[in-house]
């Protein structure tokens, strides 16, 4: 006789304090539903996915798919940072936080500037979590049960090389992907906990706009809810502790996001560290030092966004034979393998790239590699990433100082915005398009892209490098006018008069 | 017949003496003969800027060669400001004047010690020694003072300690305070650094590797830009410092080899980047077009609040202006385009011309402003000017008007046996170094 397992009380972290509004209980009733029952496993899984974000997701739907008896086990929401606290509740927002900067550039089109623009914050948070709601419903844990896929909620940890706990439930498997994403890094400040402060899990939970607001950290995280916080009206301030914001892509880049940033009425603290947060008066009061310069900024709220760190803790790993730590997480090989050959690991929990569609691509490798469909490697992947501010900033492939310090000599094609019909007409002209070759050849070796859409933009760029099209031969494909990607196509033009029209200087 | 106006109906060698010579004047004016320090702007309680008393000991040959100044006052000048340097507080307190051979940006112009706080300055130093380094190839007579000239020059030179300023790091660092150590400033890609590297290298007691210059030009990024290949950098000055003393012209590193360019040729191309930026004029200011250029960091109107913040900003006072990506907001400098007369001079001419006849307030007691902008015209219609002068501006237009007529330091400068060492160990090679 089968016993049902009684149905899992809502642990408290899973808790949301969002409104609870329709949308919030539609949302959960897909990713966490209040009445699921955690199934009986059967003797053997052939994948045990641990983590139902979009890596588990991707991958248990790939393996069933295949014919495979699959386990997915969630701790939390499925649909992990992306859908609940990433992706999907920031990008909500700065589409609104677009629309409110338009309204007050309206003369920059032409157009009156409504006399009484006043930001409806509560409305903002309403429709993220319309569309939170409504996007939730692709990650519906019973569709994954319909699927044939068995989803357990709970806290599941490896208790041998080839079985995991979750509550009383033991789960075999032949073969297991650990996905458990990230989770916020938060910087260890004094007096910063005491103070209290949101992070990505969090701020997404706001009802009312905080009137003050100072954003730790200069990453794509800071640097996107910094500029929408401010375009709702908060007094916003962001402190990065490097020279520049976004460290790892192009000066040029960082400079005029910087540009961007003072117009917008951005109070921008560069090559600066937090030192303490104190409470006096019911405000904040955050103490900087930029070399030897020290102030104090007065604020209401704190947003951490400083990074994220792989969510390895309480997995057990070490009973699994899985070789991690606490910064890179899963110690993977280029095949997603981990240190146990029958475990392997994917997405932000082992990649440097914590994106989301490089979440999607590395679950599609390790599944077909963990099942033996295929050995494909994760290196040979040309993975492009988006900064959502505003302008966006897009790369993708190699950036110049990679490819100088690999002895590759390196030209770049750079075409400015401002020179781009649809740019001009749309008073979108801040930005660039650069696509670096190999010297002498049209060998793509990596792009980025500035631009108010420089993440839909990319993509010719990352499909010209994964078909191997060489940059000249983007010369002959016709985009309609007028439109963005004419930049791509003079950048192209370029390249062909600069080398001639020969393609035998391809690779 | 304005000020201007006289000037402009002079023939382009006239017109440049007279640029020159007004230029010269400066470093006449605010030099302080107690101590020979040079004050870094003609406005009241300006300080001391180190870079600017390198420009003011080349300036002084410039003088002699000219028949401005007499040898013997220019020997004097240079020898008093060497020894003060010689004998100033080396012990990197918060106001002293240098540590382990460096010197702090800004100095009291009477007393020589540190001011405002300011980082002890690895590029500023290196203008400042390129300056020392000119007097003594220039002044090589055996009498005594010019002797001692030479010997106090050299002193100074071999007591920076170039490696220390690296901190560890593949690169050199840009500053450093007694407050808080080196500074974390990105100054990766290329800059105005030829020259501070150049001296690195080629330093006897203390120099910096190959590998270290290698580990900068790493940080190059070479682009297509308005169909012109060439080395980027945003603001003018940064392809124009390093050119005042050394002749860049068909010698090559490892990286122009690549590129089969030169430095020299690069600020050519640099220059034409400049006008067909100006010409495009993406952001409609008044003025810009391809007599109308020379972005580059100088002074600059500013519309920020004191004390408050989050304020948006559309201007942006002092600030390394450049093209394409800015910043920009409608500030052009006129010497800016000058300094470039050795690589392009009948572009430069052209522009001269022009900005001095639209714009001849940016030409205030004949020497050229920091900045002006057009687009902010008074009621009269003139443009918005930078007041006073600034010692830099003067002292680039010098150096490159007499590059341009005589090529004077680069010849000077060739002969520099430190300057030669330390391009060859940067793996320069070919052109005058083969001689």
């Amino acid at each position: 006789m089968t016993t049902i397992p009684p149905a899992l009380p809502a642990p408290e972290h899973v808790a949301s304090h969002a409104p609870n509004d329709a949308a919030e209980r539609e949302r959960l009733g897909y990713v966490r539903p209040p009445d699921w029952r955690n199934p009986t496993p059967p003797a053997r899984y052939d994948l045990l996915i641990v983590g139902g974000g979009t890596t588990g997701l991707v991958a248990a739907h790939a393996a069933a798919a295949l014919g495979k008896k699959v386990a997915l086990v969630e701790r939390r929401l499925l649909g992990g940072n992306c859908l609940n606290i990433g992706c999907i509740p920031s990008k909500a927002l700065i589409r609104t936080s677009r629309l409110y900067a338009e309204m007050r550039d309206a003369q920059r089109y032409g157009a009156q500037v409504p006399a009484d623009i006043r930001v409806d914050f509560a409305a903002v948070m309403e429709r993220m979590r319309n569309i939170r709601a409504r996007l939730s419903r692709t990650v519906s844990a019973h569709d994954l049960a319909a699927a044939g896929i068995d989803v357990f909620f709970g806290a599941g940890h490896f208790v041998g090389p080839a079985e995991l706990q979750v509550g009383d439930a033991t789960l075999r498997f032949s073969k297991a992907l650990i996905a458990t994403g990230g989770r916020p890094d938060t910087p260890q400040i004094p007096g910063l906990d005491a103070a209290g402060y949101y992070t990505n899990a969090t701020v997404f939970d706001l009802t009312m706009l905080p009137p003050r607001l100072l954003v730790i950290g200069g990453g794509p995280l800071g640097c996107e809810m910094a500029q929408a916080f401010c375009r709702f009206g908060a007094q916003t301030s962001i402190v990065q502790h490097w020279p520049l914001f976004l460290p790892r892509e192009e000066r040029d880049a960082a400079q005029i996001l910087s540009d961007a940033f003072a117009r917008d009425g951005l109070e921008v603290r560069l090559n600066t560290k937090v030192v303490d947060v104190r409470v006096e008066n019911g405000e904040k009061l955050v103490d900087l030092v930029s070399d030897d310069y020290h102030s104090t900024i007065a604020t209401d709220a704190i947003l951490s966004g400083t990074g994220r760190l792989p969510s390895v803790e309480g997995l057990g790993l070490e009973a699994a034979g899985v070789a991690h730590d606490h910064h890179r997480g899963v110690h993977v090989d280029d095949f997603l393998c981990t240190s146990n050959a029958n475990i392997y690991a994917a997405g932000d929990v082992c990649l440097d790239e914590m994106f989301n569609d490089t979440a999607e691509a590395s679950a599609h490798i390790a599944v077909r590699n963990a099942l033996g469909e295929s050995q494909e490697r994760f290196s040979e992947l040309s993975i492009p990433w988006c900064t959502y501010t505003d302008p966006e900033i897009a790369h993708v492939g190699l950036y110049v100082r990679q490819a100088r310090e690999r002895g590759i000599p390196v030209k770049t094609f750079t075409v400015l915005m401002h020179d781009i019909d649809r740019a001009v007409l749309d008073s979108e002209e801040a930005g660039f398009v650069k696509i670096h070759v190999r010297e002498g050849t049209d060998h793509i070796l990596g792009a980025t892209i500035v631009a108010r859409h420089a993440g839909e933009l990319i993509s010719e760029i990352t499909l010209a490098m994964v078909a191997g099209v060489g940059l000249r031969t983007l010369s002959r494909v016709m985009h309609p006018y007028p439109t963005q990607g004419e930049a791509i196509n003079r950048a192209a033009e370029a390249c062909l008069r600069s080398l001639g029209p020969r393609d035998d200087t391809t690779l | 017949m304005t000020q201007p106006d006289a000037a402009l109906a002079l023939d382009d060698d006239a017109l440049l003496d007279r640029l020159q010579r007004a230029a010269f004047e400066y470093f006449v004016r605010e030099y302080n003969p107690a101590n020979g320090l040079v004050a870094d702007t003609n406005r009241d309680g300006a300080p001391c800027s180190i870079a600017v008393v390198g420009f003011a000991l080349s300036a002084y040959v410039v003088g002699v060669e000219r028949g401005w100044m007499t040898r013997a006052d220019a020997l004097a000048r240079s020898l008093s400001t060497l020894r003060f340097f010689r004998d100033s507080d080396q012990s990197g307190a918060p106001f002293a004047t240098g540590y382990k051979g460096f010197y702090y940006h800004f100095l009291d112009m009477h007393s020589g010690v540190r001011v405002w706080q300011s980082e002890l300055s690895m590029i500023d130093t290196a203008l400042l020694l390129a300056g020392a380094l000119t007097v003594a190839s220039y002044f090589n007579a055996s009498t005594d003072d010019e002797t001692e000239l030479r010997a106090v020059a050299n002193f100074l030179y071999q007591r920076v300690d170039w490696h220390w300023a690296q901190d560890g790091q593949p690169t050199l660092r840009q500053g450093w305070k007694p407050e808080c150590g080196f500074l974390n400033y990105g100054w990766d890609g290329y800059n105005e650094g030829l020259v501070l590297y150049a001296l690195a290298l080629g330093s006897p007691t203390h120099p910096i590797q190959l590998s270290h210059y290698a580990a900068w030009t790493a940080t190059y990024q070479w682009e297509n830009l308005y169909d012109i290949d060439f080395l980027y950098a945003g603001p003018l000055f940064i392809h124009q410092f390093s050119h005042a003393w050394i002749d860049f012209r068909g010698i090559r590193d490892d990286f122009m080899r690549e590129k089969r360019c030169d430095y020299f040729e690069n600020s050519r191309r640099a220059t034409e980047v400049q006008r067909e930026y100006a010409r495009r004029n993406p952001h409609g200011f008044r003025g810009y077009g391809e007599d109308c250029w020379g972005l580059t960091a100088c002074d600059g109107p500013s519309d920020a609040v004191q004390g408050a913040t989050n304020e948006p900003r559309r201007l942006f006072g002092y600030a390394a202006r450049g093209v394409p990506y800015g910043p920009d907001d409608g500030t052009l400098s006129g010497w800016a385009a000058l300094a470039s007369l050795p690589f392009a001079p009948q572009v430069t001419m052209r522009a001269a011309r022009h900005m001095l006849q639209r714009y001849p307030e940016m030409w205030p007691d004949e020497q050229y402003a920091s900045s002006f902008n057009p687009s902010l015209a008074a009621e009269n219609c003139a443009a918005w000017v930078s007041p006073g002068h600034y010692g830099l501006d003067q002292g680039i237009v010098l150096m490159m008007i007499e590059n341009h007529r005589t090529e004077l330091f680069w010849r000077l400068l060739r002969t520099c046996p430190v300057i030669r060492t330390g391009l060859q160990r940067a793996g320069f090679r070919d052109g005058w170094l083969s001689a």
